[in-house]
């Protein structure tokens, strides 16, 4: 094998092509033609709402599922045809799949049954393997008698002793509670980056993706609908659906005007807000004059108390419609005045900052800048 | 326990369930012909009497050749049904699976006769291979609801993950699949035999003139002074039956605790 020699070929290198993958079961067609290249080394998430294809995608590149279309490259190779066993991919399930009868030590050294190692270099890697995930004394414990995080661990490591070009983890923190889940993301985060192996994860939640991943494929009804790194995909959402998906974000309704002779940016008029300018960039779908929205994130509003003002005097008026205290941060439902619903904001609680009450009278401050018009 | 007409009524049940089981080893070694109380006194003439009767030892062979064969067959159906069953759909499953399951409620006497009628229309002789069919027919069921429980509560992905990790579909098989489900099939061989050893109701319409043990015993039954034989024959393979169960149920928990599952009430 050339793992180590794949490794050095930097982190542009794709590892996994995907040219108009389809999916059809029966009828229904659940992959329309995925296309996308995967990084050599990086944490790549397939995100979206269930029934979106993520799942099957993957199993597809694992090789579980036939594709009906299209081609998977895996390090350059054609996968048509070639058997789950004889891909150099590991997979982590999401009910993790810890074989019942055998020991810790045993499932961990599982894929090593095949290999020219000695007993020796079996019983050394797997002892490296279970340190790796932290459960150096664990071995010969029954696979049984492991609480949910361990098994996670334990299939982690059952998948990474193989050195697989990919690790492809489905849903893997679903089963685990709040606190666990978030231990464990960090954990992956630096086990990725010490192994330095592509990871593939699928995941329905988006906080998930975007704390985990160098780069994210955002998927509704078999289609990628965006593929981009975290941040890009948090600023500038090119549609109104990924916009919805990924955090929280107002709408409001706004108007496109017809732009002057030499312009390049977009002149609007949105309701509650007041006229406002955008650069061609924040308009993903185009900017045909007439009726269309524009998306802001609650933080990019901020609420403004007495003797603040905003810069270059863009500011809004409305009522307090909610409150929902966090501790660190609160949120505000604030019905502006020309607008048709409220729209969320998040301001963080500091020292002498006074938290709103309910239907008071407040003036918000707003930046084009950080805005999305969507027709 | 307090003395309620709930515990008089679960007593008087269990009395009334149980009770003529206990006579069979009483009267088994009473020193008498007659089938009665007062007890004359113990003997162990009438295993002794067992140990010389040709015809009784050809009845076991028969029943123990049929019982083997079948447990084996219905198993081996079972298992590919149970299988089918739990892993695959396909058109008219439930349609499919009822009537493999239907035979669990149909009336012996109705399969018997059926049976008999068909051998006799193919102009083929009934025998102790008849009588294999049969029982095969009617142990399936069990062998499918048994097996269909094993298969149920195995995670399908430790069979993807054992093909993930290197494996063929073959050794995943060995090494996943029937380790996992080892515990039910010796449950539904012990259930199937155990089944099969008892039958008469088959066993007398298609045995000709090879009887199996329920049906030689019958035939004992004509001749009183042979009653206290029969008692004794009775006691042995009530032993042996309660023995077997008692070992299927075993089989069947350790397999729920190696897969480190709940029991979730057991088949018996």
């Amino acid at each position: 094998m050339s793992h180590s020699q794949t490794a050095t070929q930097g982190k542009t290198q794709p590892i996994i092509t995907l040219e108009g993958v389809q999916k059809y079961y029966g009828e229904y067609h659940a992959l329309r033609g995925i296309s996308a290249e995967i990084r050599q080394g990086e944490f790549f998430s397939l995100l979206g709402p269930s029934g979106c294809g993520k799942t099957t995608l993957l199993r597809a590149i694992a090789g579980f599922e036939d594709i009906s279309g299209g081609v998977i490259r895996l390090d350059g190779r054609d996968m048509e045809g070639v058997p789950p066993n004889k891909r150099p991919t590991n997979m982590v399930f999401q009910s993790y799949a810890i074989f019942p009868h055998m020991s810790v030590a045993e499932n961990v050294g599982f894929g090593l049954r095949r290999s020219s190692m000695s007993a020796e270099e079996k019983r050394r890697a797997v002892g490296e393997a279970l340190e790796m995930v932290g459960l150096g004394k664990f071995g010969a414990r029954a696979a049984h008698a492991l609480s949910g995080g361990q098994r996670q661990r334990v299939a982690l490591a059952r998948a990474l002793i193989l050195k697989p070009k990919v690790l492809l983890l489905d849903e893997p923190l679903s089963a685990l509670d709040k606190k666990m889940r978030e231990v464990m993301q960090v954990e992956l985060i630096k086990l990725q980056r010490e192994v330095g192996i592509t990871f593939i994860l699928v995941t329905h939640d988006q906080e998930e993706a975007l704390v985990m991943s160098d780069r994210i494929a955002v998927m509704f009804e078999g289609e990628i609908a965006q593929l981009d790194d975290p941040e890009t995909l948090y600023r500038r959402p090119r549609s109104r659906r990924v916009a919805e998906f990924i955090g929280m974000m107002n709408f409001l309704p706004a108007r496109v005007l017809p732009t002057g002779p030499g312009g390049g940016r977009i002149a609007l008029e949105v309701a509650g807000l007041g006229p406002a300018e955008l650069e061609t960039a924040q308009c993903p779908n185009g900017a045909a004059v007439g009726e269309a929205e524009i998306g802001v994130r609650p933080e990019s509003l901020t609420v403004l108390y007495e003797g603040q003002s905003a810069e270059g005097g863009r500011e809004a008026e409305g009522t307090v419609r909610e409150v929902v205290y966090y501790g660190d941060m609160t949120y505000y439902d604030i019905l502006l005045d020309g607008a048709p619903a409220p729209v969320r904001v998040s301001m963080r609680n500091m020292p002498g900052r006074r938290v709103l009450d309910y239907g008071a009278r407040t003036r918000l401050a707003w930046d084009p800048r950080s805005m999305m018009l969507f027709s | 326990m307090r003395l309620t007409p709930l515990t008089v009524f679960a007593s008087l049940y269990l009395l009334v369930l149980y009770a003529p089981i206990v006579l069979l080893p009483l009267f088994a070694f009473n020193d008498g012909t007659v089938i009665a109380f007062p007890l004359q006194g113990f003997t162990t003439q009438w295993f002794a009497a067992l140990l010389d009767t040709p015809a009784l030892h050809q009845a076991t062979l028969n029943s123990l050749v049929i019982a083997v064969s079948t447990s084996v067959f219905a198993t081996i159906l079972g298992l590919f049904a149970a299988r089918a069953a739990t892993r695959y759909s396909f058109p008219a499953k439930a349609g499919v699976v009822g009537f493999i399951m239907l035979p669990l409620v149909l009336p012996e006497v109705i399969v018997a006769i059926s049976l008999l009628i068909v051998l006799m229309q193919l102009g083929l002789d009934s025998g102790t291979w008849s009588i294999i069919a049969g029982h095969t027919l009617i142990c399936t069921p069990f062998a499918i609801a048994i097996l269909q429980g094993s298969f149920s509560n195995m995670d399908r992905s430790l069979e993807e993950a054992a093909v993930d990790l290197g494996e063929t579909p073959w050794s995943t098989f060995r090494l996943i699949t029937l380790p996992l489900v080892t515990p039910g099939i010796i449950a539904s061989l012990l259930i199937c035999f155990t089944i099969s050893l008892d039958e008469f109701i088959i066993a007398f319409f298609l045995s000709g003139n090879e009887p199996t043990l329920p049906v030689y015993l019958w035939g004992q039954l004509r001749f009183p002074a042979r009653l206290p034989v029969v008692m004794a024959l009775g006691t042995i393979l009530v032993i042996l039956s309660v023995l077997l169960l008692v070992l299927a149920e075993t089989f069947r928990r350790r397999g729920l605790k190696r897969a480190g599952l709940k029991d979730t009430g057991g088949f018996l």
